[in-house]
């Protein structure tokens, strides 16, 4: 017995059927896919947020600087982006200028940990989709038919690597700590900068790790993805959806944060757009959420669950940029970006793929935004983050000051935007009385794996799925292949 | 083969001095661990509730042993959502049927809280035999009819954070959410927001070193004798932080930092919760030993049945 039984039965060999993958395995949460096939090709998708907390309506009411903690418990992979995003806000509502030596430990530590989870999104989230493990739960049972296509050295050098990006995203971790304090979950950022000034011997120590992990990235993460890829050629002609994408920017390589190492911009239409946050509604028809809470901005957002509306079918709400579906995560960033390529990278498409690309746009949108395309996005972006760090550890100074004070204002408010590994995050802080009256939050998970908006309009992992090959749905790999490209 | 007496050593080493129960980590003990409830490695299950993954992420930073060493040598890690390789319903069918073939004899990690409003809705964990199971469905079956459930974090030992002040899902703990539904299996938990990776690994390794010593109930017994009141194994849980703190002189001759980089004195008035706080974080350290929270920054009693709510606010003015 294996693979996934359908809904209903389909009719005849062509025919439609719905299938629901409930859990999707190998991403962070819960998510559920139901997808409709006909004619061995995914024609509908509705994806599911299975999991509700309600950090917005549990941070009502508390001391605003707990919110640097409480909101890292989003999420355990990347609670630095949630740390780093609210401490933004926080910055930006208490109007205190975070020290220079606070912004580059704040981007060492924030920065370490985009490398943990690029890593470990690509080895020990998705490569089950490529790579066949050991004959070991937990790498069985898996489908009958995996459609798993390495040659079988290829395969082993993989299954190996799986095993030292062990090590290696737990190296990455001690670098995080080394300013962070402790990984998951740091307690070194705080309002006004971070809690620990750099001596020599901490940056010495963080310094090596990043040369066993440099190390690792630039000989076998990103040459990898490109060998892996050649292998599935095919799954770079799937999983566009809209090819409309955003990017708040993260990493401030400047005081005045307006020279950003992964730039801030949109495309939307085949056009590149400056970033006008205003232009941010959510929506929650389909959402369980009380509908007279929908089309709001996040400043004015308001957070009521309705876990029985009908109609709805997902505890994510819908956000749309002036109306429109838009991806975030590490393929929008590159895109927007636009950095040159890796140099192994460049060789490798040549080699590989006959391809002449210099820059990321030069893969062209179709390859760019496919299935694939995101993984060797993921890898050009960890690549592209080695330069930034490398840079941070020239210009931060030991012994100097990485922190600046401030008071509780009675009445405030403010907004923080950066980029998790997986996409745009924004955090809003309305303070009353010097308590939190109002935190509102729009995660990366919010901007992919949203559902239907008020139109209609599907969120774009669903609009990704749809074209995707299920040639056997006892064995629908590809629905799931599309997802975790998006590292939900 | 298990874990190597050399791995082992070290991960118990410093925190098993004064209990009188260093027998127990005898290497030639040790390296019996291998043997198991059926002579494989245990089957584990592990439920994710109203989580955040950290504490399995926390978990893959394990040491000694390595997080491979740990899952091809120690447990069979037979459903677990974020590293699994199947996906869907038959991962779901084959988790039950775990559960059904060694009934009583397999473990379940229950990794964030229960919620039991609305019908349980808050948390889908999947769907079987084409029908939705939730975390509150999950926990009355597969939970109860293990032979123990280790609840791993604060949400899943004490409701954490999505228990706290302004929860609207009616988010419980194991321990709690049992009680409730007259459900006797044991449970241990490992609190922490999330917990150090020795914690998990080292209360495993010494509840199957006690089963494989004396029997399932038996050597289930002796753990218990090990927790504390708050169902903690003392072993890592039984010291308070600030008793031991580093920092305890500076803080007996009342000298305190004034602001989180002026670090030449105890943070007791930066808001540090050390002094409400069970941990052995003061000597374990953090990842690899690089750092800890207090050196760091303060404590905000993160393992104790009260975070964050009884924590709060975290810092001081």
């Amino acid at each position: 017995m294996s693979g996934c039984t359908p809904k209903a039965a389909p009719a005849g060999a062509t025919g439609k059927a719905t299938i629901a993958i409930d859990p999707v395995s190998r991403i962070e949460g819960h998510l559920k896919a139901e997808v409709t096939v006909e004619n061995g090709v995914v024609v509908d998708a509705r994806l599911s947020g299975g999991m509700y907390r309600g950090f917005e309506t549990i941070l009502r009411g508390r001391d605003p600087r707990d919110a640097s903690q409480i909101v890292q418990r989003i999420c355990g992979v990347c609670p630095t982006a949630h740390s780093t995003a609210s401490c933004m806000a926080l910055d930006n509502a208490f109007k205190v200028k975070v020290p220079t030596n606070g912004r580059l430990t704040r981007n060492l530590t924030f920065g370490a940990n985009y490398l943990q989870s690029h890593i470990l999104h690509f080895y020990h989230l998705a490569a089950l989709d490529f790579v066949q493990g050991p004959d070991s739960a937990p790498f069985v049972p898996r489908f009958a038919k995996p459609d798993l296509r390495l040659p079988k050295d290829i395969n082993a050098a993989a299954v190996d690597q799986y095993l030292e990006a062990l090590e290696v995203r737990r190296i990455c971790h001690e670098m995080v700590a080394m300013f962070g304090g402790r990984m998951p979950h740091v307690q070194g950022q705080v309002v006004g900068g971070t809690t620990q000034i750099p001596t020599k011997e901490a940056l010495v120590e963080y310094a090596a790790r990043f040369t066993k992990v440099r190390e690792f990235v630039e000989k076998k993460y990103v040459p990898v993805a490109y060998t892996v890829g050649a292998a599935y050629k095919d799954l770079f002609s799937f999983g566009q959806g809209y090819k409309n994408c955003i990017s708040f920017g993260a990493f401030p390589m400047n005081d005045a944060m307006t020279e950003l190492h992964l730039k801030r911009g949109v495309y939307i239409d085949g056009k590149d757009q400056p970033f006008d946050p205003k232009l941010i509604k959510e929506y929650v028809k389909y959402s369980w959420f009380d509908d007279a809470t929908t089309g709001l901005h996040f400043s004015e957002g308001k957070t009521v669950p309705a876990p029985h509306k009908a109609g709805a079918y997902s505890f994510v709400k819908a956000p749309r940029y002036n109306g429109k579906a838009v991806e975030s995560g590490p393929v929008a960033r590159m895109w927007v970006t636009n950095p040159e390529l890796s140099p192994v990278g460049q060789k490798l498409l040549k080699d590989l793929f006959k391809l002449n690309a210099k820059r990321f746009r030069d893969l062209g949108d179709d390859k760019a935004f496919s299935v694939m395309g995101r993984h060797v996005a993921r890898a050009e972006e960890t690549y592209y983050m080695l330069s930034a760090i490398e840079r941070w550890l020239k210009e931060v100074k030991a012994g100097e000051e990485t922190f600046a004070s401030a008071e509780i204002p009675a009445k405030s408010e403010g907004v923080g935007f950066t980029e998790a590994p997986r996409g745009s995050l924004v955090h809003y802080i309305n303070i009353k009385d010097q308590k939190i009256d109002n935190y509102q939050i729009v995660s990366a998970t919010l901007w992919n794996c949203n559902p239907r908006d008020d139109s209609g309009q599907l969120g774009p992992v669903e609009r990704a799925l749809i074209g995707t090959p299920v040639p056997d749905i006892s064995n629908p790999v590809n629905v799931a292949r599309v997802i975790r490209a998006f590292d939900p | 083969m298990s874990l190597n007496r050399r791995d082992f050593v070290k991960l118990c080493t410093g925190t098993v001095a004064g209990f009188g129960i260093s027998q127990m980590f005898h290497p030639a003990v040790c390296e019996a661990i291998s043997g198991s409830l059926n002579g494989e490695r245990p089957p584990v299950l592990w439920l994710q509730g109203q989580g955040c993954t950290g504490c399995s992420v926390s978990l893959l930073n394990s040491v000694h042993p390595t997080i491979a060493d740990v899952l091809l040598k120690v447990i069979s890690l037979e459903f677990h959502p974020t590293v699994m390789a199947w996906e869907g319903e038959p991962a779901m069918e084959h988790m039950m049927k775990i559960a059904e073939q060694y009934k009583g004899k397999y473990f379940v990690v229950v990794e964030g809280a229960v919620p039991t409003e609305a019908d349980g809705k808050y948390c889908i964990i999947g769907e079987a035999h084409h029908k939705e199971i939730s975390m509150a469905d999950a926990m009355k079956s597969v939970a109860a009819n293990a032979a123990a459930v280790l609840a791993v974090g604060t949400c899943a030992a004490y409701g954490g954070i999505p228990a706290a002040q302004g929860s609207e899902t009616g988010a419980k703990s194991v321990s709690a959410f049992f009680k409730e539904n007259g459900i006797a299996t044991p449970v241990v938990n490992i609190p922490g927001c999330p917990p150090h990776p020795d914690w998990i690994v080292g209360t495993v390794v010494v509840a199957l070193n006690a089963i494989k010593a004396k029997g399932l109930a038996a050597g289930l017994a002796d753990v218990v004798k090990l927790l504390d009141a708050d169902g903690r194994p003392t072993p890592f849980y039984g010291r308070n932080v600030h008793e031991n703190c580093p920092y305890l002189e500076a803080y007996d001759a009342g000298k305190m930092c004034e602001t989180f980089t002026k670090k030449d004195g105890c943070r007791y008035d930066l808001g540090c919760k050390g002094p409400m706080s069970m941990c052995d974080s003061f000597e374990r350290k953090w990842n690899g030993g690089v750092n800890w929270c207090v050196s760091n920054a303060v404590c905000i009693g993160c393992v104790e049945p009260d975070f964050p709510d009884g924590k709060s606010p975290f810092y001081s003015a």
